[in-house]
């Protein structure tokens, strides 16, 4: 019951992009197609389990006993930076058509503040290892969720007629403040 | 001695950050925090000033190290770079100035993936002289910043009718605007001010 809780709260709730503004820049950047924006939820949603996961073991396995907590931010984001490489060389193996298609995006991971943000509220919330890995996995849902319903309304805004200073990122900004303000509705479910 | 030309292509280097290739309102980099700290002005300004020191001590040693790193390992030596100014200001901001550090939480954290940051380094001062990196960093990072103040000053005008806390208006205001939708909402109205703006002077 806890773990489903934790992942309402992180899908619903605080929904990773539009309540806590994580991970706003793919959001914006990859968001006028949904095809990119599924494979760039598959990308972010792989790092973030992982990246959650390893940081928690090296925070509470070396950190925490050296007394080197200070250390976090540069210990974490070389971590990601790392998990980064090696999603790409594995994609490049196994799908070239998904790598083609997330181009410049992948390396960009590395400076996706959900990754770092994630990892860093996991272990700020004092969860258990299985409680974090959960908390990742529902961030990462939130993030598909919110990435790839906007990307199809973004397909759509294409096809009307905007007034010319509105077209592109402003607009895409006013729709994404009303999806936010839908997801206001979730509000103390939890 | 600098002659006068130098001086013009070091004031444009320098004023491009504020409207032509503003960070928020142009390039749209660095948007987490540009959204999530903005409830006030104060930590608006708060957030941008703490993001500019860490922008011109990083784009300061990239320039100097820049002949010395390979140039397959540039990106993490880079963060690696980043991340120590990043760890200071932590340090710093917790000591001296405890209730901003609480309100600005884990954004503080977080300019280590501003994509400003490492974009300068990448894009600027690994290619650029010391002292034009210098000034492109300052230009950039008060550009970043008066974005930040100013979207901070009008949501808190609008969600909670005060401005850099002193209260303006009594009663109730739009706290739509202090909450996250008035953040995505009042930055697209913003950016198109802004496109206004850039039209006018192009």
């Amino acid at each position: 019951m806890e773990y489903i809780l934790i992942i309402i709260g992180a899908v619903f709730v605080s929904n990773i992009v539009l309540n806590q503004f994580l991970g706003i820049c793919p959001f914006i950047g990859v968001s006028s197609k949904v095809e990119t924006a599924i494979g760039m939820t598959g990308a972010v949603t792989f790092v973030m389990v992982i990246a959650t996961l390893v940081t928690y073991l090296i925070y509470y396995s070396v950190l925490v006993p050296m007394d080197i907590v200070y250390m976090r931010t540069i210990t974490f984001i070389l971590v990601i930076a790392s998990l980064v490489q090696l999603v790409e060389i594995i994609l490049k193996k196994i799908s070239p058509p998904l790598y083609q298609a997330l181009g410049i995006f992948l390396p960009l991971i590395t400076t996706n503040c959900a990754v770092l943000g994630v990892a860093i509220l996991a272990v700020q919330k004092d969860f258990t290892l299985l409680e974090s890995t959960v908390y990742a996995i529902g961030n990462a849902v939130g993030f598909g969720l919110a990435l790839i319903t906007f990307s199809g309304i973004r397909e759509q805004l294409d096809l009307l007629n905007v007034p010319k200073r509105m077209k592109g990122v402003p607009i895409a900004f006013i729709v994404a403040g009303l999806m936010a303000l839908a997801f206001m509705g979730f509000t103390g479910i939890v | 001695m600098l002659s006068k030309k130098k001086i013009m292509n070091q004031w444009k280097n320098f004023s491009k950050g504020f409207i032509k290739e503003n960070a928020v309102f142009a390039l749209f980099l660095g948007l987490c925090p540009t959204l999530a700290v903005t409830t006030s002005a104060t930590n608006g300004l708060g957030m941008g000033l703490a993001t500019t020191f860490v922008l011109v001590m990083s784009n300061l040693v990239v320039s100097l190290v820049k002949n010395v790193i390979p140039d397959k390992v540039r990106i993490p030596a880079f963060i690696v770079i980043i991340a120590s100014f990043v760890t200071i200001v932590e340090l710093v901001m917790k000591g001296y100035v405890p209730s901003l550090f609480d309100a600005l939480g884990l954004f503080i954290p977080l300019i280590v993936v501003n994509c400003l940051v490492l974009g300068r380094a990448e894009a600027f001062a690994s290619k650029n002289t010391v002292w034009s990196s210098l000034v492109d960093a300052a230009g950039m990072g008060l550009g970043f910043t008066m974005a930040l103040t100013v979207l901070g000053a009008v949501r808190e005008l609008l969600g909670s009718g005060a401005f850099f806390g002193m209260k303006l208006i009594s009663g109730d205001a739009m706290l739509l605007f202090i909450l996250p939708p008035g953040a995505f909402i009042a930055l697209g109205y913003l950016i198109v001010l802004a496109n206004m703006l850039k039209e006018k002077t192009a």
